[in-house]
């Protein structure tokens, strides 16, 4: 465990540092995360001007789905997206073969390999906006803590979603696209799940687990848990994770390294 | 005659292009049903406006909105654009060079390549609308001004071609241009018309918007189709303006950027 920490830690100085030679970048990214943030406000505000809102969903309310929904962003932007890539490079170029050699577990070198800071801005800017709301709505430090699990399972189910993607690259070469459906479908989580007709919860509920996501750890920073949602929450996560494992070491099996 | 053969010329090059990128295409006919996926985002709005035009709180029913969306998402379909991420590698990578020794501009290579795939794309459309109004009976219609939003999108293809074009020509100067694309796709997204039709928006907002390109590569096309009212010659001209515009500004920057062009890594 101390090993791996270490690693961990070598391995994500070595990519801020890389990453701190693009600095303009950075600036872009706050820009764009400023401006998407404006956006998604005006998109929420455009339901809720004329006095209409989500079934038992107030302003400030959905306000936390959105920032749980830009935090969710910014984690994938910050650990997923740039692990994604590589994964499909080594698997192209053959160079997974030096990563299985490492005496550790592949999955961690590749899901941790590196991380982009171009996803911190969106992380930021989705906190602030759930403590905004939670101020407005006289939330206190309980909700905040009490939040944080859901939340962190809604982190691992993603992950475990990208990871098991990522790893059909072993099969299809070239996956970018498959990331991009998964990514138009997960845009339903900028919206509590009432807010949809009855066939799109069931899909978005059963079939892409998006209500896990975002509107269970708001309901539960808003101290409406439903105890079946968080088991359901708890499950999915450490489900999905476990099938990722297996998953992975099923892939591998295909693995025929290339050009060595 | 020089003119009569200049057309001779292009009657021979345009089919050629055409037929070379459309069996190229069709080569990633798989790839390309989940590029079609992906443009999701409509059908999800679909939902959203749906259930909240249900509260008679809005000025459109239900049945108005699922029109207006499945509109939107044939539109974004016919409209996608990625000649940025093509046209930075090949200045990054020196692939731009052998284009130049050829009589042929490559933008029209780019233009060709975009106009081929919408052919392969084509068939996965309308399998999918198909599927649509058979499941969904009421967003059957006849399409009010078909002619016109047909036009429409052919304009409103161009324009957003003409955008990121011009866009990619800063790769000439800088190594991302792509973050400008990025950056204008936000906006896009949020003016264009695809998160809410704009006879939603608050006036100023929908006053200021209609000055901007961006809801004639939606809003406009979309709304022609189903019938919302918009006035067709004024959409019609100032989309054409904006693409003169573009047009102008990429010749410009097109000049420039090929002074500075050094074939880096050819």
């Amino acid at each position: 465990m101390r090993r791996y920490l270490k690693v961990l830690r070598l391995f994500w100085e070595v990519a801020i540092a890389a990453e701190l030679e693009y600095r303009l970048n950075f600036v872009i990214a706050t820009l764009s995360s400023l401006t998407a943030l404006g956006g998604s406000l005006f998109g929420l505000f455009l339901f809720y001007r004329t006095g209409y809102e989500f079934q038992g969903w107030q302003w400030q309310e959905a306000l936390v789905v959105l920032g749980v929904f830009t935090m969710l962003q910014g984690f994938a932007a910050t650990f997923l997206s740039p692990n994604l890539s590589r994964i499909v490079k080594h698997v192209q170029e053959g160079t997974l073969d030096f990563v299985l050699l490492k005496p550790i577990s592949s999955q961690f070198w590749l899901s941790t390999r590196t991380i982009s800071p171009w996803g911190f801005p969106d992380l930021v800017l989705g906190a602030v906006m759930v403590l905004y709301a939670g101020n407005q709505l006289g939330l206190g430090l309980r909700n905040y803590v009490t939040a944080l699990a859901p939340l962190i399972l809604g982190f691992m189910s993603l992950y475990s979603l990208w990871f098991m993607l990522g790893s059909t690259s072993i099969w299809f070469v070239k996956i970018y696209n498959v990331t991009e459906v998964l990514r138009g479908f997960l845009e339903a989580g900028r919206f509590p799940i009432v807010a949809y007709p009855a066939a799109f919860r069931i899909f978005f509920t059963f079939v892409i687990p998006v209500a896990f996501l975002t509107t269970v750890p708001a309901q539960v920073f808003l101290n409406r848990i439903e105890v079946t949602w968080l088991a359901g929450s708890c499950l999915l996560a450490l489900g999905l994770f476990q099938v990722s494992r297996l998953f992975w070491r099923f892939a591998l099996r295909f693995y025929t390294s290339a050009s060595s | 005659m020089p003119l009569l053969g200049y057309l001779q010329r292009l009657l021979r090059i345009i089919p050629t292009l055409l037929s070379v990128y459309y069996a190229y295409m069709l080569e990633y006919r798989a790839e390309l049903m989940f590029w079609v996926l992906s443009g999701s985002f409509p059908l999800i709005l679909m939902g959203l406006w749906q259930e909240a035009a249900r509260s008679g709180q809005f000025e459109l029913n239900p049945d108005d909105v699922v029109r207006y969306f499945l509109a939107v998402f044939v539109v974004r379909q016919l409209s996608v654009v990625w000649v940025i991420w093509d046209f930075e590698r090949e200045v990054l990578e020196g692939k731009l060079s052998p284009l130049l020794l050829q009589p042929l501009d490559p933008g029209w290579r780019h233009f060709s390549s975009h106009l081929a795939e919408r052919l392969a794309r084509l068939p996965f459309i309308a399998v999918l609308v198909g599927l649509f109004l058979v499941l969904y009976p009421a967003a059957r219609q006849q399409p009010v001004h078909l002619g016109w939003g047909l036009l429409a999108t052919a304009l409103a293809f161009c324009l957003r071609f003409l955008m990121q074009y011009t866009y990619a020509m800063v790769a000439f100067w800088v190594e991302r241009a792509t973050a400008i694309e990025q950056f204008s796709f936000l906006l896009y997204t949020f003016c264009s018309g695809m998160v809410a039709p704009l006879t939603l928006f608050p006036d100023a907002v929908r006053t200021f918007v209609l000055w901007t390109p961006f809801p004639y590569l939606i809003y406009v096309p979309a709304s022609l189709m189903i019938g919302l009212p918009v006035n067709i010659g004024q959409s019609l001209g100032i989309t054409m303006i904006w693409c003169l515009i573009f047009w102008s500004l990429n010749r410009w920057l097109w000049r420039q950027g090929l002074k500075r062009y050094s074939g880096m890594g050819a």
